[in-house]
């Protein structure tokens, strides 16, 4: 074991991992975080927790993450580049660790332009492959990037997000490579949508054997409407919402299209289960984490495996 | 080049207010190619200045130089058998011949009368987009001749983030992704064994992050 956390045990048993999220609230108002918390408890092997979204401020997901594990769930920090230079990733991972957070997914981070605060500095010290080849090294070797030895090495089971429909095309699976060289134990993906594109997508990563050197977790979000998939496909920059899937809730009436949407993200968590290399699935419930428990039961996948420490 | 735009000319006129005669310095050097702050615009400057401030009924007496640069001591000398006549100079030069030139005049009051921006290249006439931040470390020879630093919003080591799409940064529809170019380039350079190595972290301390830099040569000096 790497870290240890709930996620690598239920992972390295090879039982198909689950995990959400949770974005921390616009404020101090703990109560925010356990209610949602409390949603999310029992369906979920460990719960992300967002840092700083689309440049908007929020409580810190460190905090979040106390709070998440308070009420009984694993957390999985969230940890981008953008606002801390080296000096404050190590301190904070070495706090985080230090407070019994054990899963850590490592992050760019969305530019602060689309935030509350476009005027801000942005730190970009190092990027989002040199910090899991950092947290990497801090973890196996003992020592900060320095060289010097750490009092106590921070523990976590290190993962990173891909998106199996970016741009540019010939790069999708040598940058998912390098996260792995830099030292991923687990990948988290941006939503899938489009079925067929992401098979191809693996079929390229199987080819290189990269499934067996990562857990891949596969990214789902449920649509709540017709007018969600559509705005996603707008604004939302890599995502890809084919035409025939925004059809078959659109055809549905109004009141209706919030269960088609939670029914067609069942059939296609079915689906991902049965692909070869897919170990896992991350159900995205974006302010809907109420019906995470519907989703993740009605895809067969509850309750959550115990895996012996 | 070093790149610049003209302050806003209210901004110009609120620095200027306290004083009735001052010097307008240009410079031949970047400012000129750019078209900010040579001769012609210390002519157009100053008669702007002129006219804006005996409609205000506050007449003002103005002084045209144009140095051939502000950031060489010796193009500064001339000025200082009369510098002290004037109560102060409003510089159109970037931010480095501004604060030479305070420097070497220590008495003077030295106003900005452009905002300096980048280090950069004429696209088209009117036009100059950045290229370069002076990183003291620099990589091209890595990424096809195109600067992650620069390019990249984000100025990261191994792209694109998630926000390319189609070639377009996440910042601004009008920006190309860095990471997209570098790409292309090394694509079509066949050198995409470049983009397959991780990249030690980098090293800011040769670029502003160290404090402000010097350079001696001593075959120079
Ligand atoms: S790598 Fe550094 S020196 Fe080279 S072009 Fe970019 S900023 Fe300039
Ligand atoms: S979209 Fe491209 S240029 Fe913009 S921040 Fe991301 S990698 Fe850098």
């Amino acid at each position: 074991m790497k870290a240890g956390s709930n996620l690598e045990r239920v992972l390295e048993a090879g039982h198909f991992a689950v995990t959400a999220e949770c974005g921390p609230p616009r404020g101090a108002d703990a109560d925010k975080v356990l209610k949602k918390a409390e949603l999310v408890k029992g369906n979920v092997d460990a719960c992300n927790v967002t840092d700083n979204q689309t440049s908007v401020v929020r409580m810190s997901s460190v905090a979040g993450c106390m709070l998440v594990q308070q009420s009984g769930t694993e957390p999985l920090l969230q940890m981008v580049v953008r606002d801390r230079n080296r000096i404050a990733l190590q301190s904070d991972l070495l706090g985080a660790s230090a407070l019994g957070v054990r899963n850590l997914l490592c992050l760019s981070g969305d530019h602060q332009k689309f935030g509350d605060d476009p005027q801000a500095k942005n730190v970009f010290d190092i990027d989002s492959i040199q910090l899991i080849h950092m947290v990497k090294t801090m973890r196996d070797e003992g020592v900060f990037p320095s060289g010097d030895k750490l009092d106590g090495a921070p523990k976590f089971y290190i993962g990173c997000a891909i998106n199996p429909f970016a741009d540019p095309f010939e790069i999708r699976v040598p940058r998912f490579k390098l996260k792995i060289e830099a030292g991923a134990d687990f990948v988290q993906t941006q939503c899938i949508y489009n079925m067929d594109k992401f098979k191809r997508f693996m079929e390229d990563a199987r080819k290189e054997g990269l499934h067996e050197r990562t857990k891949i977790l596969a990214g789902v979000t449920p649509l709540k409407s017709a007018g969600m998939a559509k705005f996603m496909n707008r604004m939302v920059a890599g995502i890809e919402i084919p035409e025939e899937f925004i059809k078959r809730i659109a055809d549905e009436p109004k009141e209706k299209q919030a269960a088609k949407g939670i029914e067609m993200c069942i059939e296609q968590i079915q689906e991902i289960k049965e692909m070869e290399g897919i170990a896992g699935v991350h159900v995205m419930a974006i302010e809907w984490e109420e019906k995470l428990n519907e989703i993740i039961g009605g895809a067969g996948l509850l309750p959550r495996p115990m895996v012996e420490q | 080049m070093i790149t610049g735009t003209p302050k806003p000319i209210e901004e110009i006129l609120e620095m200027v207010e306290p004083y009735d005669n001052i010097i307008v310095a240009g410079c031949f050097g970047c400012v000129t190619v750019c078209r900010v702050g040579g001769d012609k615009e210390v002519q157009v400057l100053s008669s702007t200045l002129r006219l804006a401030r005996e409609a205000a009924g506050k007449k003002i007496e103005i002084r045209e130089v144009c140095l051939e640069r502000q950031c060489d001591p010796e193009y500064l000398e001339p000025m200082r058998p009369y510098i002290e006549d004037y109560q102060a100079v409003l510089s159109i030069a970037c931010g480095a011949g501004i604060q030479f030139m305070a420097e070497k005049f220590t008495k003077t009051p030295l106003l900005p009368g452009i905002n300096t921006g980048f280090l950069g290249v004429t696209e088209r006439q009117g036009e100059w987009t950045e290229r370069c931040q002076g990183c003291g470390d620099c990589v091209l020879h890595l990424t096809g001749g195109i600067c992650p630093v620069t390019r990249c919003a984000k100025s990261i080591f191994h792209g694109p983030c998630g926000g390319s799409v189609q070639g377009i940064c996440e910042v601004d529809k009008e920006v190309k992704c860095g990471w997209q170019l570098i790409i292309d380039r090394l694509v079509s350079l066949e050198q995409m064994e470049n983009y397959g190595k991780l990249k030690p972290y980098k090293g800011w301390d040769t670029s502003r992050d160290g404090g402000p830099r010097r350079i001696i040569r001593e075959d120079m000096v």
